[in-house]
């Protein structure tokens, strides 16, 4: 294991970067960075899942990223201020005045080798540095250490959702991700293999880790090590079709226990219910079969979400809507409604037919 | 020094009068001759109004997006008419607006600032033009003729950089990204053609006495510009092609599932991408290189410098474009090796915005119109070059590319520093290709409401990109805190609209009204001022001679020129 990364990861005071680990500076680039997107958050927000800002870290990655940021702020800071100031400067004082005697011009200066070869030499000077820090981060960040307990996630982009597969445990679901927390004694970083089944995806939660694309034939690996419980939200950030904006991903950081608890859920066999019987009918004897999966019925298709558990998840159609008994209904009948082009159609069902339907969805917990 | 006898020694006289009596007379001839027109003016003044046209028409398409956006949860389009504008408004401002302004100023300005009568190539440029206009017209032809059989949407909607496989046919039915295609790819022969026109000019037909280091910095940067146009639309004209093959003839480029790549396109796309971006950024150097001497009243500080960042940032420019994907995947020795050779860039621009800054430094300025724009665009560049440091950086990129901050860090490039040195030349060389003044006062209320504008919508826009709100969605949900900032970049994009129309009013109203200009309203020093306004078709009657960068300071200071220190 790499010291240096896991043990950044490791304590709350070490998760801070080494460059500005108790500076005033970091703190006022922090307070600015944060006023604006504090004002704007209604405190509801945080119930949802809260901030998406890249300036409220809650996993190494972001944290290494936002400390090389406030490090890139405050160096561009100070280019501006001189520079600006500079330019500021000679625009008010060597200005025309009213009563300039305009008869002759100004002292033609053609050059200054020496003056040319500072503003040559200290920018040089500040990009090596900024290189340096850098490639330091990239290294961090893109070869990390690997803990032989690190869970492996497998995340698949489709227009417009999200497959998440657990190899190890056998789970599939969907637009949910549920991962550890790492406990300081035992940490537990997740590691994503990103794939996509069609275009170009991009997998962003803002205060995990920076993002990663999902391309074709070309899988893709990050990871996330959230440090405290609760919702971190994202969304797909690589134009992707119509469906782009409703590509939500909701990353659930669950303590230790409730992540297990969570993953037997998710392994449990469906108890069978015989007053959803017709609505079971339904759904393996119409086109859902084709494109969604429920464990041991007839539906075994791959295109649309995994439904095995459909109601332990709180959204439909990648946070398009809550999924709520009525939101489910209306989803089905057309879900066009609450996301234009869905690749999911209409299912043209009667009304007996859908409530049945969805008195069966709702049994899939 | 009196004008008069500027023209009696540089060579140039006055023919208006003559020219006069040789306009055609009814409307079609006039509309004949200019569509028959081989003349680098008429055909850089058609490009220019071309651009402005299509300037026009990017920016209903960025109102109508930002109207869209100005609210959460917003209707006014569907996803599907949304995701066709950004990829029209896109598309269109690059290759219909930007570039067609570039050479547009190229082909009006350097014939005569490097004392020559036209063009190496007269009909090759025609040539070009018409391309470019016919590239433009097949890509909005899309609006009604794209549908193709499956039904499947009018315009283009894939972005503008068109990501592999979205534009495979199982992702993209009928025919609106193939109008993309070709529209693209015919605009490129045109920019192809005037970049070996501009080339060939600038190293063959320069005026006696006119060395390489003698040549006005926009020849230079043109110089650097056209060799960009020539390396990097070749690649994107090629991948194009291939996905034309992929499309229609079952080859498999970009098709993954028979093993071809989704990367490719991205490494090809990027790599006209990247070096597109300086191919319009040089030119608003060149006008600034121009402008800022002339209204500063100084010489250009530290010429040599300049021309050797110049070529500098070429040859950087075409390493570091992969510097667009990042988030791709790359390994980590090839997002280090993008990174440091983007930061590298930082130098050679550096030593630009000094050398501006030495130019005002000890200067008289003179904050005509011009110069306003020329002032913005210095703070605006260096701003927008500072959130390019960022962006190198690339694990903060990782937070940050495709995200609002990094539509708002090109916008600042684009708008913040390419389009206002555009307004900046306009305003400059209006005189020289009309004979008449811009109206200052007009000139001053454009410059103030769109610099407002501008600082409303795209300072404005960095924020919600750090709060997580990616590119190109349609629409966001309240609870997510992005409305607000949305709303003000919105508000800040009406004012700017309303600038512009300020300006098109100017430029109208002023080919009439506009104060006489003469041949040399700014007491220049560049050759284009030793000739009448607007110059003659063969824009001199005698070929000048030049012993030195600013033949006219010269001319008007005898006893102190600048050949004795050059």
């Amino acid at each position: 294991m790499n010291p240096k990364i896991m043990g950044e990861a490791s304590g709350p005071a070490s998760r801070r970067c080494w460059w500005f680990a108790n500076s005033g500076i970091r703190r006022l680039l922090w307070t600015i960075a944060l006023l604006c997107g504090r004002s704007a958050h209604a405190s509801n927000v945080l119930e949802k899942g809260g901030s998406t800002s890249i300036f409220a870290p809650a996993s190494p990655p972001a944290h290494l990223i936002a400390g090389l940021a406030h490090f890139v702020l405050l160096v561009a800071g100070g280019i501006f201020a001189v520079v600006a100031g500079l330019i500021i400067y000679a625009a008010i004082r060597f200005r025309h005045r009213p009563g300039d005697d305009d008869s002759w011009e100004p002292a033609q200066v053609y050059g200054s080798e020496s003056v040319e070869l500072a503003w040559t030499i200290v920018p040089v000077v500040i990009v090596t540095i900024l290189a340096l820090t850098t490639a330091r981060v990239i290294q961090e960040i893109q070869n990390p250490s690997r803990p032989a307990n690190a869970l492996d996630v497998q995340v698949i982009g489709h227009q417009f959702w999200w497959e998440i597969r657990y190899p190890k445990y056998g789970i599939v679901t969907a637009n949910e991700l549920h991962v550890p927390v790492g406990e300081l004694s035992d940490r537990q970083p997740t590691f994503l293999d990103l794939r996509s089944a069609d275009v170009v995806h991009s997998f962003w939660v803002p205060r995990l880790a920076g993002k990663t694309d999902l391309v074709p034939g070309h899988p893709n690996v990050m990871w996330i090590e959230p440090e405290k419980a609760g919702l971190y939200l994202g969304q797909c950030a690589e134009y992707c079709g119509t469906q782009h904006s409703l590509m939500l991903i909701r990353v659930y950081a669950d303590s230790p226990k409730d992540f297990v608890r969570w993953v037997e859920e998710q392994k449990a066999g469906l108890a069978e219910s015989s007053n959803v019987a017709a609505g079971r009918h339904v759904f393996e004897s119409y086109a859902c079969i084709n494109c969604h999966n429920v464990a041991g019925t007839a539906g075994s298709g791959h295109f649309g979400p995994d439904l095995t558990h459909l109601m332990s998840r709180a959204t439909l159609g990648a946070g398009a809507v809550p999924n709520t008994y009525s939101n489910l209904r209306a989803w089905i009948k057309d879900p066009g409604q609450f996301k234009p082009g869905v690749l999911m159609p209409a299912m043209n069902l009667g009304e007996g037919e859908i409530d049945s339907l969805v008195a069966y969805l709702s049994t899939l917990k | 020094m009196k004008p008069a006898s500027i023209q009696a020694t540089v060579g140039s006289r006055d023919y208006s009068v003559k020219e006069r009596s040789e306009q055609p007379s009814s409307v079609a001839a006039i509309v004949h001759s200019w569509i028959t027109t081989v003349d680098h003016k008429r055909l850089g003044i058609m490009y220019l109004m071309f651009a402005m046209l299509f300037l026009g028409i990017g920016g209903v398409e960025a109102m109508l997006i930002r109207l869209q956006l100005a609210k959460p949860d917003s209707h006014l389009v569907g996803p599907e008419t949304f995701n066709r504008l950004f990829t029209l408004h896109g598309t269109t401002m690059i290759f219909l607006a930007a570039m067609p302004f570039v050479f547009g100023f190229g082909n009006f300005l350097i014939p005569l600032m490097i004392g020559a009568r036209d063009l190496a190539f007269p009909r090759l440029n025609a040539f070009g033009f018409w391309l470019t206009v016919f590239g433009g017209l097949l890509l909005y032809y899309s609006l009604i003729g794209g549908e193709g059989m499956a039904g499947a949407g009018s315009a283009p909607d894939v972005g503008w950089f068109a990501y592999s496989p979205l534009t495979a046919r199982a992702f993209s039915k009928g025919h609106s990204t193939d109008y993309w295609i070709l529209g693209v790819m015919v605009g490129g022969f045109g920019s192809i053609a005037t970049a070996i026109n501009l080339i060939t000019s600038i190293l063959c037909l320069r005026c006696p006495g006119m060395t390489l280091m003698k040549m006005p910095l926009l020849a230079w940067l043109y110089l650097v510009v056209s060799g960009m146009v020539l390396l990097a639309i070749g690649p994107l004209t090629a991948a194009q092609i291939m996905l034309l093959l992929d499309r229609y003839l079952g080859s498999h480029f970009f098709d993954v599932q028979a093993g071809g790549s989704a990367v490719l396109w991205m490494h090809f796309f990027w790599i006209f991408g990247h070096p597109e971006v300086y191919v319009l950024v040089l030119p608003a150097f060149a006008f600034a290189s121009e402008i800022i001497p002339v209204f500063s009243r100084k010489a250009i500080f530290g010429y040599p410098a300049m021309v050797a960042a110049t070529v500098a940032i070429g040859f950087v420019g075409l390493s570091v474009w992969a510097h667009h994907m990042f988030a791709v995947g790359m390994s980590a020795i090839s997002n280090t090796f993008f990174a440091i050779s983007t930061m590298m860039v930082a130098v050679p621009t550096g030593i630009k915005i000094f050398n501006w800054i030495g130019t005002m430094w000890g200067g008289r300025i003179r904050y005509a119109t011009p110069m306003l724009f020329s002032l913005a665009f210095l703070i605006q560049f260096l701003i927008a070059g500072l959130t390019g440091i960022m962006l190198s950086a690339a694990p903060f990129d990782w937070q940050l590319t495709d995200s609002y901050f990094v539509v708002a860090h090109f916008h600042y490039v684009i708008v913040g520093a390419i389009v206002f040195m555009i307004f900046a030349a306009v305003y400059y060389w209006y005189p020289k290709a009309t004979g008449r003044m811009l109206d200052e006062r007009l000139g001053r209320w454009h410059f103030i409401l769109f610099l407002v504008g501008f600082h409303l919508t795209f300072d404005t826009m960095h924020l919600p990109g750090v709060l997580g709100m990616p590119r190109r969605i349609y629409a966001y949900g309240a609870e997510r805190g992005w409305g607000t900032l949305n709303l003000i970049c919105t508000v800040g994009a009406v004012v700017q609209g309303a600038a512009t129309l300020i300006f098109v009013l100017n430029v109208v109203r002023s080919l009439r009204t506009g104060v006489i200009a003469g041949n040399d309203p700014w007491d220049a020093w560049t050759l284009e001022w030793s000739t009448s306004s607007p110059p003659p078709e063969y824009n001199f009657s005698t070929v000048p001679k030049v012993k030195s960068r600013r033949p006219l300071w010269d001319l008007k200071h005898p006893d102190d020129p600048d050949s004795h220190y050059e």
